[in-house]
């Protein structure tokens, strides 16, 4: 069993929009591409020219549901590590190597550690670790802890691959245990949630609601004022009408 | 405790900046370049280059896996002859010279007799300016690239209409505008930019709309999805037209300004009925409300008056508004008239007219942006009109989809939105209008090259490009009374026009990254069996095919010499302002690729080997006075190669290096290119940002920087000219006469104002095909080249068919059922999916994941190869037979775009197949790479 650290005062973490993030995937192969060549071992690929069962730290998840009434609607939820406050991950950890970290909250994995038993991917409850079959060791985001403090990269740059890469600008990173940090706000400004906050596990990524869907219509009034016929409705030869009231519309241009 | 991961690794040991290939987006990367164990430079990480004006940092899921794509064991590696049966991919590998000397005997004694038995056409090719030039050179009239089956109905309605066109060529005002339509279904072009976009729509709270059979990606984020049916967006476009008309919630200072509405329309019984009026000039004249005389459109004084009406010699010319007013408040495009067809109710149709009315006139505003006119007048500002529109491949593939495309650049003038604050923006060398653009060209001579470039904007049966005694003179039947307006070719009538010897044979199919025996054509089993037919002494019906390609692809079995190509890291290329640059709204750019690895196969970039071919042949161009070979290879070419004097391939760091556009060829232009990230650019001045067409300062520039040679601005085009007069050649006036059996059509569909006509009528033979099948490519793959994709193809590995609600609950489909689609031309059997998020008469797949197997280097168990299929084999390049012996093409008859959308199919459940594998399958090909690795782990280590 590992132990949490007392609550850290940083709590790094992604801030996932699901009103924006269109389903592309880039955040999947940004990921992938970043860690297969740092942080510890690739993350592979078996078989992958034929049934193909990689390892990936981030997938993109598509639900579509039907409202009661109105069309479907289909969000695209990215997932990855949550990096929890209360993470079962860490404390099902019989060796340690699953930890979480006092400075900033990230929870990673120590792959010198991990004997890949695959514990912690049972704990998890948002199936967000995945073993790496041929490395035989316990793989998952790391916030691209090699990216945000890593001194060889400008500035601008040190923030995880994922949120760099992001062509709608749907992912955003900072620290949410800062009120005034910009996730921070925009998880305020619009009604950030917890994924699955039932389990317990208070995590640190916090996902914005898709806005309300197809609602344009439903002020039908105002809308109707809009199109208010500019001449009499006769059924036949409008267009005599309409140039009518061309001719004086022409008068005031 | 001691970190036990190095929180600093370095990325890499440098960072070269070259631009991406995995679609046509052409985003600027960072390739981190690191050493390995050898001391060999390998691809360690691809990100998207922050300085760039396409992508400026962000990349999409293709161009992140770029090192996936550069690293695939399907990459070919060296050239190959054939030594199996055509169809079969046994091959042996030969040398360089053996495949030149190949390729020259075939093609020197076609170029000295018929440079027509030629037929070189291009696929995935962003070089088309080059291949064009080189097909000229040769003198073939036989050359296009394949917009003709992706997107020339988007770009030839745009370009005629509103002198530009959507994807590359235009772009929403993502900063400015409230409102976004976006239409159709397929969410690819382009790419990144289009994803930048409503992300920052969405930062902003403006509405975004999804008109489209679909709801997935772009769709599922808008605000406000219409789901229409397949194949009537037009007659939902013209019933907002209707609404918006009928309320007179519309721009008329911009139409009477900017657009012919106020042009007269000649109403004299005759040859010349329904044309602009002209002056003797060729200006269209326009009523001038203040001289109450007819005008010339572009004096500096005039009012055009969109009512007026001039009689003469007892007849009434009256303008084209006049005759918009007419036909579009017919009671036929009410909402509620349209609304079952379209499958949206009247309600949600008022409600987006009255939307786009409200926006485009309630939130408008004065943009303070000072500016001079065509007609040199001066204005304060410009009046915003922020409604923007996009459309997509939905629009384009269906046989409606020209004047489908016409309909939304008249819905966008009549609110003023084209090139307004807000509205939608043309991206440099556009606005560019028909007019401006090169006319077809098709003269052959034996030995010499043809008489101007192959590709172009027809303005009446004059331009058409038929030989003497009526026929087409290209295989393809572009630019013919099959399909007048073809302006980017046919090349999805190729092979099978060439099997059928219709118009006539040809010697030699030389293809270019364009998977022809697969996804690339429609009719895919047919495909195949042309491309192996043999005639009665064993020779084969098509007697030689050359292909160039850098992966294992389907097409590569099929020909008899393979030319081996790079992969896009290992090879330079121009992404030029002649044929499809990278530009933005406010600035004009180019790019290049350059060699970042040296290739580690006997592999020759394309374009250098087509140079090497044009040499030894002894093409005008390609040859030195001595004869001896002018370019050393493609590098070379884009430095000193000149199109106009001062006008290369590339626009930047020309002359001394200081100058862009015009200059003579710099020796260091690459290095230029390099240095500042392999793109340059060139912004539009400030006055110029907007209103182009129309704007002075935006003309001047673009005729300093070398767009063009002279300012030219035009008037939006409502009325279409060319098209009229087409009509006027099937209503019997004019020399050049149509054949009978188009003419009835040619007067329904050629109609000089927007119209929908069904375009799917013909497909549906049997009662029983009420369905429209429909594909669309994934945002994370780029058709077959993803599926070599260690990485992408975990992502898209499979395709089922979607079913909406309405057939699956019907049919009582359960999750892992199959089913069985049938259509007038062949039947496939899938597996299936519910997805509720769709419209009821439609079912749909993504595009090009099924495989055939051995191609690709994919293993035997691949699910592509399995499980995965395509409905090309449900969709026929022709149409059914209609019992009169002729081959009619399944294309726009405007434009020839294949309309892969008007497929209607049957959907019937079935047990699933005992070996689990989609129908149709075929003999596994046999295999040019080897099969790739059981296992990547592509780490770079030294």
């Amino acid at each position: 069993m590992t132990t949490l650290p007392a609550p850290p005062k940083v709590k790094l973490g992604l801030v996932i929009d699901l009103d924006t993030c269109v389903g592309c995937h880039a955040c999947v192969t940004a990921c992938k591409g970043w860690n297969t060549q740092n942080y510890g071992a690739p993350l592979s690929d078996r078989d992958a020219y034929g049934e193909a069962e990689g390892t990936f730290l981030n997938r993109v998840h598509s639900y579509t549901m039907q409202p009661g009434s109105g069309p479907a609607q289909t969000v695209h939820m990215p997932k990855s590590c949550l990096h929890c406050d209360d993470a079962p991950c860490v404390t099902v950890c019989p060796t340690g190597a699953s930890y979480k970290r006092a400075e900033d909250g990230i929870v990673l994995v120590n792959e010198d550690a991990c004997m890949g038993c695959g514990l912690c991917a049972w704990a998890c409850p948002y199936g967000a670790r995945e073993v790496d079959e041929l490395a035989g060791v316990m793989k998952k985001c790391t916030l691209c802890v090699d990216r945000i403090y890593n001194e060889t990269l400008p500035e601008i740059d040190r923030q995880p691959a994922c949120v760099r890469t992001c062509p709608a600008g749907a992912r955003h990173y900072g620290d949410l245990n800062d009120p005034a940090s910009a996730v921070s706000q925009l998880v305020a400004a619009r009604g950030g949630v917890d994924l699955m906050p039932e389990q317990g596990t208070k995590p640190v990524n916090q996902y914005l609601p898709p806005r309300p869907r197809d609602t344009l219509g439903a002020d039908e009034d105002i809308l109707a004022s809009f199109l208010a016929p500019v001449y009499e409705e006769t059924g036949a030869e409008e267009a005599t009408g309409f140039l009518g009231w061309l001719d004086r519309a022409l008068e005031k241009v | 405790m001691k970190d036990h991961f190095d929180p600093s690794p370095k990325v890499g040991d440098r960072v070269a900046k070259t631009t991406c290939y995995m679609c046509a987006c052409r985003c600027g990367i960072d390739v981190h370049l690191k050493a390995d164990a050898e001391g060999v430079e390998r691809v360690a990480y691809i990100e998207g280059n922050r300085d760039h004006p396409v992508n400026k940092g962000v990349l999409c899921a293709k161009g992140a896996s770029g090192i996936m794509q550069h690293n695939a064991p399907s990459r070919l590696r060296a050239p190959l002859r054939r030594t199996g049966p055509r169809g079969s991919g046994q091959f042996e590998e030969i040398t360089w010279e053996e495949a030149y000397e190949t390729a020259r005997a075939i093609l020197a004694p076609i170029r000295e007799t018929d440079p027509s038995k030629l037929a070189f056409f291009t696929g995935r090719d962003q070089s088309q300016s080059f291949t064009s030039w080189w097909a000229q050179a040769f003198g073939t009239p036989n050359y296009a690239a394949h917009g003709g089956f992706c997107s020339v109905n988007m770009a030839a309605a745009g370009i005629y209409t509103v002198g530009g066109a959507f994807w590359e060529f235009g772009s929403p005002d993502w900063e400015k505008t409230k409102l976004f339509l976006l239409f159709g279904c397929a969410e690819d072009h382009d790419s990144n930019p289009i994803k930048m976009g409503l992300g920052r729509l969405k930062e902003r709270g403006a509405r975004v709309v999804g008109i489209n059979p679909i709801r997935t990606g772009y769709n599922a984020v808008a605000d406000d999805w219409y789901g229409v049916t397949p194949g009537t967006d037009g007659l939902l476009i013209l019933s907002l037209v209707h609404c918006l008309l009928k309320a007179g919630q519309l721009d008329l200072r911009y139409l009477a300004e900017f657009s012919d509405a106020p042009v007269l329309i000649d109403a004299r019984p005759g040859a010349t009925h329904g044309l602009p009026l002209k002056d003797d000039d060729g200006h269209a004249l326009v009523w001038c409300r203040k001289e109450q005389r007819p005008r010339c459109y572009d004096a500096e004084d005039v009012e055009p008056d969109l009512n007026g009406a001039w009689a003469q010699d007892g007849v009434t010319h009256r303008t084209v508004f006049h005759a918009i007013a007419h036909r579009y408040l017919d009671g036929a495009y009410a909402p509620e008239a349209v609304a079952e067809r379209v499958g949206i109710s009247a309600r949600r149709i008022r409600a987006l007219a009255g939307e786009i009315a409200r926006v485009a006139f309630e939130e408008s505003w004065e943009e303070p942006i000072a500016w001079t006119d065509f007609r040199g007048r001066r204005h304060e500002t410009m009046t915003a009109r922020p409604v923007a529109m996009h459309a997509m491949r939905g629009i384009s593939a269906h046989a409606n989809g020209f004047q489908t495309c016409r309909a939304i650049h008249l819905l966008q003038t009549l609110i003023g939105s084209v090139e307004a604050p807000g509205g939608f923006r043309f991206k440099p060398p556009y606005p560019k209008p028909a007019t401006a653009h090169p006319k077809p060209h098709c003269k052959v001579t034996p030995g010499a090259p043809l008489d101007g470039p192959h590709l172009g904007f027809v303005h009446g049966p004059d331009d058409l490009c038929l030989r003497d005694d009526g026929t087409p003179a290209r295989i393809d039947k572009a630019f013919s009374w099959d399909n007048p307006m073809s302006a980017h070719g046919l090349m999805h009538m190729v092979i099978s026009n060439a099997h059928a010897g219709d118009p006539y044979e040809i010697d030699t199919l030389f293809l270019y990254m364009a998977n022809m025996a697969w996804n690339s054509s429609m009719n895919t089993t047919g495909t195949m069996a042309m491309l192996t037919d043999q005639r009665d002494d064993g020779s084969y019906v098509i007697p030689n095919v050359i292909y160039a390609d850098a992966y294992s692809s389907e097409m590569v079995a099929y020909a008899d010499l393979v030319l081996p190509d790079t992969t896009y890291l290992e090879r330079h290329d121009c992404i030029s302002l002649l044929d499809r640059p990278i530009c933005e709204p406010e600035a004009a750019a180019d790019a290049i690729r350059h060699p970042v690895v040296a290739p580690d196969r006997d592999v020759v970039p394309f374009q250098t080997a087509l140079l090497e071919l044009g040499a030894r042949l002894g093409l005008p161009g390609m040859v030195n006075d001595d004869g001896s070979k002018k370019y050393a290879d493609f590098a070379d070419y884009m430095v000193r190669h000149e199109r106009r004097p001062g006008i290369g391939p590339l626009m930047g760091f020309r002359g001394n290096g200081e100058a862009t556009g015009r200059g003579a060829p710099n020796p260091d232009q690459l290095n230029r290119y390099i240095e500042n990230g392999a793109f340059a650019v060139a912004h539009v001045p400030a006055e110029g940002l907007y209103m182009k067409p129309w704007n002075k300062a935006y003309q001047d520039w673009a005729v300093e920087i070398g767009l063009y040679d002279a300012p030219q601005p035009f008037l939006i085009t409502l009325w279409s000219e060319p098209l009229r007069r087409f009509q006027l050649a099937a209503e019997g006036h004019g020399e050049r006469q149509p054949p009978d059996h188009l003419r009835e059509r040619i007067k329904a569909t050629f109609d000089p104002l927007p119209i929908w006509y069904d375009p799917m009528e013909g497909h549906a033979t049997d009662p029983r095909f009420t369905i429209t099948a429909l594909t669309q490519r994934p945002a994370a793959m780029y058709h077959s080249w993803g599926t070599q994709n260690a990485w992408l193809r975990q992502i898209h590995g499979r395709n089922p068919l979607y079913l909406p609600t309405g057939i699956w609950e019907a049919q009582g489909f359960r999750e892992g059922d199959w089913a069985r689609v049938t259509s007038p031309h062949g039947e496939i059997v899938v597996p299936v999916a519910h997805m509720p998020g769709q419209n009821d008469e439609t079912v749909w797949t993504w595009n090009a994941i099924g495989k055939r197997k051995g191609a690709w280097a994919l293993h035997e168990n691949a699910p592509e190869a399995n499980q995965g299929f395509l409905l090309n084999h449900l969709i026929h390049e022709l149409m059914p037979p209609k019992g009169d012996g002729l081959r009619w093409s399944n294309s726009d008859p405007i434009t020839g775009q294949a309309a892969w959308f008007d497929l209607k199919v049957a959907v019937e459940k079935c047990a699933p197949p005992a070996d689990l594998r989609s129908t149709p399958q075929f003999e596994t090909l046999d295999r040019p790479v080897p099969p790739g690795p059981d296992v990547v782990a592509w780490e770079v280590k030294r």
